[in-house]
């Protein structure tokens, strides 16, 4: 269980990002954290992961102080990250990045296996540079990989549909609904999209810093119904929801 | 002429040639190693024949025309203290030679006095000729001593053959110049993989000229390099497209701590059909890269030596 306690985050000294934010991610659920763009979803995100330090507050995995660790004692703790915007790697093979989270070196099969759960056909792309030849679709998928990979407590995916094909995530949200279903790892999922939020066992909406709506699927997602016509329907569901 | 058997390779020297050539203890197929001057062993195959110089320290290395994935190695080592090794070696492929050649140099030192190693290399490749060169420079020993690599490559690339330089050098040596300068005629590509790491106070240098004088002729220069403490590295490319040419060249260089890199690139279109293009790009690790692999459970120290092994590769 990872507990999110009082967390304020500030920039440049004072700009409030996160505002005493405090929230429970219970062991094997998946929980989707939406809202409008700009509320602070990844500022969340990133201090659970450690990539930011929270100004205030605490964060607990398992009766554990996380707080002060460090990225690379977060992650080792349990807290595995997908971001938003993945990182490109001049010289580094998605082989060799794949083999670093999962902290050994894979096999063929093994790599075969994850690449195929995130919709890639293995031969084409094992030895490949994750580097900018590769599409925006196939270094999401990449990422979402990387952390797949990890034996993570609870692992966190930033907009995981961001430039992915429907076909692919199709499958992406097969592999999110099996982890669920093994109950290995809590998943945090942070999105927009209907059909994450549909799996969603909790949703939980945070808008201008703050915690908004919280609770069950059933309870959360017929709030967020749009009335209008709009494309970003996230969003007018957050403000119709208010 | 002798085989490697008769003679007795110290562990400094096994070691260097580990390192620049795989050597262990055997070499399969045609080779020369060069020791403080000297020949510790040398064998020329059927279709490689291996002769000294008569005017000048080094080798003719004749390789017959359509030689096929034959291997000739030619590695050259330097133990001696204060040793001022020069040599002249010459590469003779025939037309429609496939064959890799496999050089570089090491220098191993440990008493304060300087050594050098200058190979000066000449590939003449006939027409349809196929060759990949690979040469790896390493210094080992103590930092304090002086290890000096200055090797100059010269290519005469006729029409429709292709050469392939696979070089680099990761760390040892004080400082090296590199020049590199090749000629293309009709439909010759010449590709140039480089790979530099310098720490410390070591300065390397690199020249490239080549000239694209044939119709269709090509090249592609890549450069990758680590420049780290107080190292000075200077990158310079000199592409003259004289015909209808495509001409590549790219520069990326890492500087961490007080590493500098100087990066100079020339392009010139002496034909109206010529197309150059060149890139270079320089600078720190990029802090999200290094926050991406802490992410995955690396230190910062292992994620740093991660993406600079990639780079590297």
């Amino acid at each position: 269980m990872l507990e999110i306690k009082n967390i304020t985050f500030e920039a440049d000294g004072s700009r409030k990002i996160l505002d005493d934010i405090s929230l429970t991610i219970p062991d094997g659920k998946l929980i989707c954290l939406t809202g409008p763009n700009g509320g602070g979803k990844t500022t969340l995100a990133k201090v659970m992961a450690g990539v930011l330090t929270q100004t205030s507050g605490q964060i607990i995995l398992n009766g554990q102080d996380i707080s002060s660790l460090d990225p690379t004692e977060r992650a080792k703790a349990g807290v595995a990250f997908a971001f938003q915007q993945p990182v490109r790697f001049k010289g580094i093979s998605i082989r060799k990045l794949l083999s670093l989270a999962a902290g050994r070196a894979l096999s063929d099969e093994e790599l075969k296996a994850a690449l195929e759960n995130v919709g890639m056909v293995a031969e084409q792309y094992m030895e490949r540079q994750v580097d900018t030849h590769l599409s925006g679709g196939e270094i999401k998928r990449i990422e979402i990989a990387s952390v797949l990979l990890r034996d993570a407590k609870v692992a966190i995916f930033d907009e995981p549909e961001a430039g992915i094909d429907l076909w692919s995530f199709n499958n992406l949200i097969r592999v999110f609904e099996e982890i669920r279903d093994s109950r290995k790892c809590s998943l945090v999922i942070i999105s927009h999209q209907e059909r994450i939020l549909s799996i969603a066992d909790e949703i939980i909406t945070i808008q201008n810093g703050k915690l908004g709506l919280s609770g069950t699927r059933d309870s959360i997602f017929p709030r967020l119904i749009c009335k209008n016509d709009c494309t970003d329907r996230g969003i007018c569901r957050m403000e119709a929801a208010q | 002429m002798s085989d490697i058997a008769e003679k007795t390779i110290d562990r400094n020297t096994a070691d260097l040639l580990k390192q620049v050539a795989d050597f262990e203890g055997k070499f399969k197929g045609a080779f020369n190693i060069r020791s403080n001057g000297g020949c510790l062993g040398r064998k020329s195959s059927e279709n490689i024949k291996i002769e000294s110089k008569a005017d000048n320290p080094g080798l003719d290395i004749y390789i017959a025309p359509n030689t096929k994935g034959e291997t000739v190695f030619i590695p050259a080592c330097v133990t001696a203290p204060g040793f001022d090794d020069l040599v002249y070696n010459d590469f003779h492929v025939g037309e429609g030679a496939y064959v890799t050649i496999v050089a570089g140099c090491g220098i191993h030192t440990e008493t304060g006095e300087p050594a050098r190693h200058n190979g000066i290399h000449r590939f003449l490749l006939a027409k349809g000729s196929r060759v990949l060169y690979v040469e790896k420079h390493v210094g080992t020993g103590s930092d304090d001593t002086q290890k000096i690599i200055d090797p100059v490559t010269e290519c005469f690339l006729d029409e429709d053959s292709y050469l392939e330089m696979d070089t680099s050098q990761l760390g040892g040596v004080s400082k090296s110049t590199r020049n590199t300068k090749a000629a293309l005629k009709d439909r010759a590509t010449l590709v140039i993989k480089e790979r530099l790491l310098t720490d410390r106070d070591e300065t390397a240098e690199t020249h490239f000229s080549v000239e694209l004088n044939g119709v269709d002729s090509g090249v592609n220069l890549m450069s990758r390099s680590v420049a780290r403490g107080h190292s000075h590295q200077a990158y310079q490319s000199v592409i003259i497209g004289n015909n209808k040419c495509h001409g590549h060249s790219e520069c990326d260089a890492i500087i961490a701590e007080n590493g500098k890199v100087d990066a100079t690139p020339e392009l010139y279109a002496n034909s109206g059909d010529a197309e150059l293009i060149h890139e270079a790009a320089i600078g720190k690790i990029a802090g999200e890269q290094i926050m991406k692999l802490r992410t995955l459970g690396l230190t910062q120290e292992e994620a740093e030596a991660a993406i600079v092994e990639g780079f590297l590769a």
